[in-house]
C-alpha cells in the first residue's frame, strides 16, 4: 500500500526504530507504514469510531480519546516522535496540545494548512471563504476549527519554547516548495515541521 | 414454545462437555496454598481446532455466566449467552476459529465447586471450599487449553469478570496468548464496587436457611439472600437511562394490592430475575466469585508487566460509556498501565445506553471493532 504524499514525506521525518504516538491519527496508514516498514513502534490517537476501527484494521495499536483533554493519559517522556498531521487546525486547545506534545516526546512533526497562502488571500479579497485542496470545506461544514498562517504558527511555536528544527513548505499538489521566510507563507498550500522541545 | 431450529449464523445444537483437569492425586494447588481434587470442568466449543492449531479463542465468562456461550441445548428455545457474537459469519466467526468457553471453578453449572461433593467427606464442600482467587481460575483454563491440544491462543476475551480473568492470564503467562480483549472490565475494585458485593453477600449470608454453608445438606437454600442479591446487582448491570426506557415509572398492572407490594414494572422485573437466579444460581458459588473479584488487584505486583517484555501480547481494551459498574475510568486505568510498559494497546470507549450489560448485546459499533480486530489478529499470528 503506497502513503499519501504528505504522510510519506512525514513518515521519513521519523527515524528508524522510534517510539511514535500519532495525534488523530485517522485510519493509521502512517503508523501501519512507519511499523512495517521503519521497524517503528507506536500508538494512534483518534476520535473518530469508524477511522479507530480501520485502524485496528490495518494492525495499529490505537486509543479512543480526545485529544484536546486527554493527552494526560500518556506518560513523560514515553516517545520518541510525536506527531499531529494535518489536525492541529481541528482542536480547540492548540496551546494545550503543544505543551502537552512537548511533555510526552522530544521530537514533534507537526504539519497544518496555511491560511495565508496568496489564493486564499485573492479569495478573501473577493469576499469569499478560502477553499482549497488543503483547506476543503466550506465554513459551515468543516472539521477545522481554527485557521493559522504559517507564520502565526510559528510565532506560536516560538512562544511556547519549541524550536523549528525543519520547515518544509508544501505546494498546494503537496511538493516540498524551495522557498524561505515569507515566502513561504505566501507561495505553500501546508508545511511541514520538525520541532524539538 | 417448541424446539426452534438454528438459524443461518447458529452454531446450532451443541452439547456441554466435560473434562477431569486435576485428580485426588494430582490436585489444583491454589494460589492462597491450599488444593483442590478432583477439579472437574464443564466446557463447549464450536468451530474446529486448524492443523497449525492457532486459530483458538477462549471465552472467559463474567460472574453468572456458563460454558453454555453459543448454538442451542438440545430442545431450548434460547441460545447461548453470548451467541450474537460467536457462529458462522459473525465477528467470532466459527468458520475461522476455534471457539472454546469453560464454566468456572467455583461455579455451580458443570463445574467443581463449593457444591460438589468433597471426596474427603462425602459431603458437599460448602465453607470448606478453599478461597479462590483469579490465578486458580487462570490455572484451570491452562489445563483445559493443554487437555484441548492448544498450547498458544489466538485470542483470550471476556467481559466483566471475564476480562478480569484475561487480564491475569496475558500478565502471568504471555506466551499463551497473541491476544487479550478485556472487555467492560477492571483491574481493581473500587470501594463502591466490594460495597455492592459486601451487601450482596450479607444477604446471603443471613438468610436463615444459609445454615453456615451448610444448607445443601440440610436439603435448604437460602433463597431470599440469594434473590436480593442477584436484584441489587441487576441493578448495577444496567444504567438508570436504560432502567427509564424499560420500566419508567409504569405500574404493574397484575397485581392490585395496595401499600409496600409490587406496585412498579421495574419492581415485578427485578423480583423476576431475582427468582429465576435462585434456579439457576448456588449462593456459595455467588459469594466465592464475588470474592475473587474484590482481592483482584494484578498491577499491586510491581513486576506485573515484566513477563511481558520477552513476550508481549496485543491488548484490546473496551469499554462502555453508560457503564457504571466497572465504567471507563476503570478501562483506562488498565490501558495506562500497559501503555505506559510500552505494550500495544487499543483502546476504545462505546456508545451504548444500555450501561454494564452492553458487552452481551449486539451493538454494531462494538462488534465491528471485534470482528476488525480479530480478522487482524488471524492475519498477523500466520504471518
Amino acid at each position: 500500500m503506497s502513503l499519501r504524499p504528505d504522510l510519506a514525506l512525514v513518515a521519513d521525518l521519523v527515524p528508524a526504530g522510534s517510539r511514535v504516538l500519532d495525534l488523530g491519527c485517522g485510519s493509521g496508514a502512517l503508523l501501519a507504514d512507519l511499523i512495517e516498514n521503519h521497524h517503528c513502534r507506536g500508538t494512534g490517537v483518534e476520535i473518530d469510531p469508524e477511522s479507530v476501527i480501520e485502524a485496528i484494521g490495518l494492525g495499529v495499536p490505537v486509543i479512543e480519546l480526545d485529544i484536546d483533554t486527554q493527552l494526560d493519559e500518556f506518560a513523560d517522556a514515553s516517545y520518541d516522535v510525536v506527531v499531529l498531521s494535518r489536525t492541529i487546525q481541528t482542536v480547540h486547545r492548540q496551546v494545550d496540545v503543544l505543551t502537552q506534545m512537548a511533555r510526552i516526546g522530544s521530537r514533534l512533526i507537526v504539519s497544518a494548512p496555511n491560511f495565508g497562502w496568496w489564493r486564499h488571500r485573492l479569495r478573501l479579497l473577493r469576499g469569499r471563504m478560502p477553499i482549497s485542496k488543503d483547506l476543503p470545506h466550506a465554513w459551515y461544514d468543516t472539521p477545522n476549527l481554527r485557521f493559522t498562517t504559517l507564520l502565526e504558527l510559528e510565532e506560536l511555536f516560538g512562544r511556547l519554547g519549541l524550536t523549528i528544527e525543519q520547515r518544509i513548505p508544501l505546494s498546494p499538489t503537496g511538493e516540498p516548495l524551495r522557498v524561505a521566510g515569507a515566502m513561504a507563507n505566501l507561495a505553500a498550500g501546508a508545511a511541514v515541521y520538525v520541532l524539538k522541545g | 414454545m417448541g424446539h426452534q431450529v438454528p438459524e443461518a449464523g447458529s452454531v446450532g445444537i451443541v452439547t456441554t462437555a466435560t473434562a477431569t483437569l486435576f485428580s485426588v492425586e494430582n490436585p489444583l494447588r491454589m494460589s492462597n496454598g491450599g488444593s483442590l481434587g478432583p477439579v472437574e470442568v464443564a466446557y463447549e466449543t464450536y468451530g474446529q481446532l486448524n492443523e497449525a492449531r492457532d486459530n483458538a479463542i477462549f471465552i472467559c465468562h463474567a460472574l453468572t455466566g456458563d460454558a453454555h456461550a453459543a448454538g442451542f441445548h438440545e430442545g431450548a428455545t434460547r441460545p447461548g449467552w453470548w451467541d450474537n457474537l460467536i457462529g458462522p459469519g459473525k465477528p467470532l466467526d466459527t468458520d475461522r476459529y476455534f471457539v472454546i468457553c469453560p464454566n468456572l471453578i467455583g461455579g455451580c453449572q458443570g463445574s467443581t465447586g463449593p457444591s460438589s461433593i468433597n471426596p474427603a467427606t462425602g459431603k458437599a464442600y460448602g465453607l470448606d471450599f478453599p478461597v479462590l482467587l483469579m490465578r486458580d481460575l487462570v490455572a484451570v483454563h491452562r489445563a483445559l487449553i493443554r487437555h484441548l491440544g492448544v498450547t498458544r491462543l489466538l485470542a483470550a476475551m471476556g467481559g466483566s469478570l471475564g476480562g478480569m480473568q484475561v487480564l491475569q492470564w496475558a500478565l502471568d503467562y504471555p506466551e499463551d496468548l497473541a491476544n487479550a480483549i478485556v472487555i467492560a472490565a477492571s483491574s481493581r475494585l473500587t470501594a463502591q464496587n466490594i460495597a455492592f458485593s459486601a451487601v450482596a453477600r450479607r444477604a446471603i449470608m443471613t438468610d436463615p436457611e444459609f445454615s453456615e454453608g451448610e444448607y445443601a445438606a440440610n436439603g435448604a437454600n437460602p433463597e431470599t439472600g440469594l434473590s436480593i442479591a442477584r436484584m441489587m446487582a441487576h441493578i448495577t448491570y444496567l444504567s438508570e437511562d436504560a432502567l427509564t426506557e424499560k420500566f419508567g415509572r409504569q405500574a404493574q398492572p397484575a397485581v392490585d394490592e395496595q401499600g409496600l407490594g409490587i406496585h412498579f414494572a421495574v419492581e415485578s422485573y427485578l423480583d423476576h430475575q431475582g427468582k429465576a437466579f435462585v434456579e439457576r444460581f448456588d449462593a456459595l458459588s455467588y459469594l466465592y466469585l464475588t470474592r475473587v473479584m474484590d482481592y483482584f488487584d494484578p498491577f499491586a505486583d510491581p513486576d506485573a508487566l515484566s513477563r511481558l517484555a520477552e513476550s508481549p501480547v496485543r491488548w484490546l481494551v473496551v469499554s462502555f460509556d453508560t457503564d457504571w459498574r466497572f465504567g471507563t475510568e476503570h478501562s483506562r486505568r488498565i490501558v495506562r498501565r500497559l501503555e505506559h510498559a510500552g505494550q500495544p494497546v487499543s483502546f476504545r470507549e462505546i456508545t451504548s445506553p444500555w450501561g454494564h450489560d452492553s458487552f452481551l448485546l449486539e451493538i454494531d459499533d462494538y462488534h465491528a471493532t471485534l470482528r476488525s480486530y480479530l480478522q487482524r489478529a488471524q492475519l498477523e499470528v500466520r504471518s
